[in-house]
Formats: structure tokens, C-alpha cells, sequence
């Protein structure tokens, strides 16, 4: 072992891996190839794999930055609630990464858990062009309804504490922070109105998974393998996932596959309804998209307004702030479309 | 008036080097982040030839729509108060028009590669031929 690995951190993590896993795995060696991977500004995700005598665990741990506790993660989850949501999901039957252990404080890690890794793509663009998902692609729509079916299906009081947020709540979230970044969006407006005029009635509300999209589903060539990154759930309208994934952003170029851009809405109301959900009304998905694209339009606001303060400097996020006009444009289409 | 090269024109020397000179040599999120500078450059070099006429098209429209004068940010705002206390909805003579035309513009400028608004320029072609 050199001097320059053991100033590493990775070496660091490695040893405390190591120590936190005896609670989990038989007759632990080792710990090794640890590696950061990349995405997540609210919470780190690293790769490692795990030796006992007789087998190679591929494992991911996914904790607070740095390896803080309490860590402020806004409308996050905490993450040891995160793993419990997985587990919750893996009873009901949609695919997750199985959770190996829950962090505690004596394990020097700060917040988080460790996850199995489970072997797929996350990144939309190869999902959506290449061969190798070329015959799960077709299948990716349906499949996103039924999980969306199940996990809309968790017993309300298996649920730990999570935030009560139906429509009228995150309206008003999002309208607040529109409001104080003191720029005038006169499409954003339109939404808003929209959104206020067509309120649905808080009449089924359940565990929402909150960022249900590409990016945040792992996918093999025989379709979805995990729905990852649990960190947004909260309860509320269960079409809000259903609208989220429609979100035009989430296309990644292919506008003509509302869902994902892998496939269309009525493949995934089929599948939703087929796993036990009740009938989809399309107008209510409809409203859910709405807000959805709203939202990430306000939330690409929200970047710009971190870049202003001189919390994070880099030219992503001051540039980011210029793609609010996408989510515009997505917006005129849902509530003025053809008119030009 | 500034000497030349035109801002457009110094913006377009930073970004080319960049592109040409800067990013060959680097790696991993050093080299994603001067993709998105030389991205963020391109902007800037659009709106500079854009933005002048648009901004005052934008502006003749809203000082029409609303009937008032005044800065371009505050005819925004008002129409934003509008829009927001149901004195302007789609059926409002011009309003659809007026956002549509804007949002095309921000996006001529901000990234006319986007898939909507390639598909928007294509239904307006149609409709022109």
C-alpha cells in the first residue's frame, strides 16, 4: 500500500465498508474498487464490491455528502426512510436494488444505506437509441404502469413519515419560489392559472415515488430492472407519477413517445390498470403533466438562483436557467397548442 | 459605438477556442464543463444578434396587448398580473400569439436545437408554404 492510497479517502471509506458490513455479510475479507459515481447533488453514490470466502457482492452505498448526518436535503426524504421505501416497494413487487444494510452513527459514514448493484443503463439517450434495448423499448411503457400500479398499492399505514403534498400544496411551493426569483414568466403564469382553475379533489391519495422518470430507471434488455433514487416520495395524487414521466424533458428528443420517449400513454394506462390500479383518467394525467413540466421549468430557476448566491459557481448551473424556455415552449403545447 | 471585433465576434474567438484548442486537451467533468461554456458562449452570441429586434417586437406587442408603457421587464410584469388575476386568458385577442412568438424567440436564442421547437418552425413553414 503507498503513502498517496492511504491519504486517500476512498481508502477510508474501504475500512469503514468493511466494518459496517460485518452487521450484514458472512465472513467479510474485503472491500474493494471503490468508486464515486457521478449524479446526485443531494446525496453521494458510490460503487464497490464487497469479498467473502466465497463471492464478490457488487454493492452501492448511497449517502449525505461528505458523510454528514442531518444534513438539510430540503423536500428529500431522510435516507434511512429511503431504503425503507425500497423495502416497502420490493414487498408489493416492483423491481429495487434489495437494501443490505441501513448506516447507523458507530459506522463513521454519515447517513445512508447499501444497496445491491443491479447491472443496467440509467442514461436515457442509450435507452432510447441503442440495439441492445431495442426489443425492451416496446415494453418499457407498459411495464412503467404496473409498477406505478404497485407502488401506489403500499398499505397507506405500512408507510413511515412522509409530507402530505396534493396539488394545492405543490402549487404553492412551486409558485413561491417562481415569485422570488422576481422574473417575469408570463407562460409560467399561464400554467399556474391553468393548474388553480382545474384543481383536482384530494380523493385518492397514496405513496407517490416523486421523480418516476428516465434517469431513475435502471433498464436491461428485457425492460425495467430497479426503480431507483426513492429520495422524493411523499403522498399525494398517484397521477402525478403517471404525469411526471410524461414530462416532455424526460423525451430526451423522442416527442412523439409521450412516456419516457420510449412509449405511449395508453401502453402505460393499460399496464397500470391490468396491475390492479384503478381506470386512468387521461385529463388528470394530463393536469399532472402540466405541472410537472412547470415545475422543472421553476426548478431550473432554483439552479440559476445557487449560482447567483455564490454557492455553486460552475457554468452548468448558471446556464441552466436558459433551458427554462424548453419547459415554456412544453407548456404552450399542453394549454395553447397548434396556434402558431 | 465600440470598436471592432463585435461582441459577437469576441464571444466567437473565446467559444471557438474553446471547442478547438481547450477541450481536446481535457478530460472526464473538466471536459463536460467546457462543453457547456462553449454551449453557454453560443447563447450569448445568438442573443446578441437576436435580441435587440426581438426585444423590441416583444416590447411593441405587449405596449399593444396592454395598452400601457414602460420597460420591457415591467410590460412583462403587468402582463404576468394579468394573466395571473384572469384579466387576460387564451381567449383574450393576441395573448396566445404574443407567447407563442416570445417563447419561439427565447428559444432561437437559449437552444434552437430542442425537439419542440424544431417541430414548432416546422408547422409554421408548412402553414407559410
Amino acid at each position: 500500500m503507498s503513502a498517496a492510497e492511504n491519504n486517500d479517502p476512498k481508502h477510508d471509506i474501504a475500512l469503514a465498508l468493511r466494518e459496517a458490513l460485518g452487521r450484514a455479510l458472512a465472513n467479510i475479507d474485503l472491500v474493494r474498487n471503490v468508486r464515486r459515481l457521478s449524479g446526485g447533488a443531494s446525496q453521494e453514490t458510490w460503487a464497490f464490491d464487497a469479498v467473502t470466502d466465497h463471492h464478490v457482492h457488487p454493492l452501492i452505498l448511497r449517502r449525505a455528502p461528505g458523510g454528514h448526518t442531518n444534513t438539510k436535503r430540503d423536500t428529500a426524504v431522510p435516507l434511512a426512510t429511503e431504503a425503507h421505501l425500497i423495502q416497502l416497494a420490493q414487498k408489493q413487487g416492483v423491481p429495487v436494488p434489495p437494501v443490505t444494510l441501513v448506516l447507523d452513527e458507530t459506522d463513521g459514514l454519515g447517513d445512508g444505506f447499501i444497496m445491491e448493484r443491479i447491472e443496467g443503463e440509467t442514461i436515457a439517450r442509450k435507452i432510447l437509441r441503442d440495439e441492445a434495448y431495442a426489443e425492451a423499448r416496446p415494453r418499457l411503457a407498459r411495464q412503467c404502469g404496473e409498477m406505478l400500479a404497485r407502488i401506489h398499492d403500499v398499505p397507506l399505514d405500512k408507510l413511515p413519515d412522509l409530507q402530505r403534498s396534493p396539488a394545492r400544496a405543490e402549487i404553492d411551493k412551486y409558485r413561491d419560489i417562481y415569485k422570488s426569483t422576481n422574473h417575469p414568466h408570463p407562460v409560467f403564469e399561464l400554467a399556474f392559472r391553468y393548474l388553480e382553475d382545474n384543481l383536482p379533489a384530494d380523493d385518492r391519495l397514496t405513496l407517490v415515488h416523486g421523480d418516476f422518470r428516465n434517469g431513475n430507471l435502471m433498464v436491461g434488455p428485457d425492460g425495467v430492472r430497479a426503480v431507483l433514487d426513492w429520495e422524493l416520495a411523499h403522498i399525494g395524487d398517484p397521477m402525478e407519477d403517471l404525469g411526471w414521466i410524461c414530462v416532455n424533458s424526460w423525451r430526451f428528443g423522442e416527442i412523439d413517445n409521450p412516456v419516457g420517449g420510449f412509449g405511449s400513454r395508453e401502453d402505460m394506462f393499460a399496464g397500470y390498470e391490468a396491475a390492479g390500479g384503478p381506470s386512468v383518467d387521461p385529463e388528470r394525467v394530463k393536469y399532472w403533466e402540466v405541472l410537472g413540466t412547470l415545475k422543472w421549468g421553476v426548478m431550473c430557476l432554483i439552479m440559476v438562483q445557487a449560482f447567483s448566491s455564490g454557492m455553486d459557481r460552475s457554468v452548468e448551473r448558471a446556464a441552466i436557467g436558459r433551458r427554462a424556455s424548453e419547459t415554456e415552449i412544453d407548456l404552450l403545447n399542453l394549454l395553447a397548442p397548434r396556434h402558431i | 459605438m465600440q470598436d471592432q471585433p463585435a461582441a459577437k465576434d469576441l464571444v466567437l474567438a473565446v467559444r471557438e477556442f474553446l471547442e478547438n484548442v481547450a477541450m481536446p486537451k481535457l478530460e472526464g467533468h473538466d471536459a463536460f464543463h467546457a462543453r457547456v461554456a462553449a454551449n453557454a458562449l453560443a447563447i450569448v452570441e445568438r442573443e446578441l444578434v437576436i435580441g435587440p429586434d426581438s426585444n423590441a417586437e416583444e416590447a411593441a406587442r405587449l405596449r399593444s396587448l396592454l395598452g400601457e408603457d414602460g420597460s420591457l421587464h415591467d410590460l412583462n410584469v403587468k402582463l404576468c398580473d394579468a394573466i395571473s388575476e384572469g384579466r387576460m386568458t387564451l381567449d383574450t385577442q393576441g395573448l396566445a400569439d404574443h407567447l407563442w412568438l416570445t417563447t419561439l424567440t427565447k428559444l432561437a436564442i437559449d437552444q434552437p436545437r430542442y425537439a419542440a421547437y424544431r417541430r414548432a418552425k416546422d408547422t409554421i413553414a408548412e402553414l407559410d408554404a
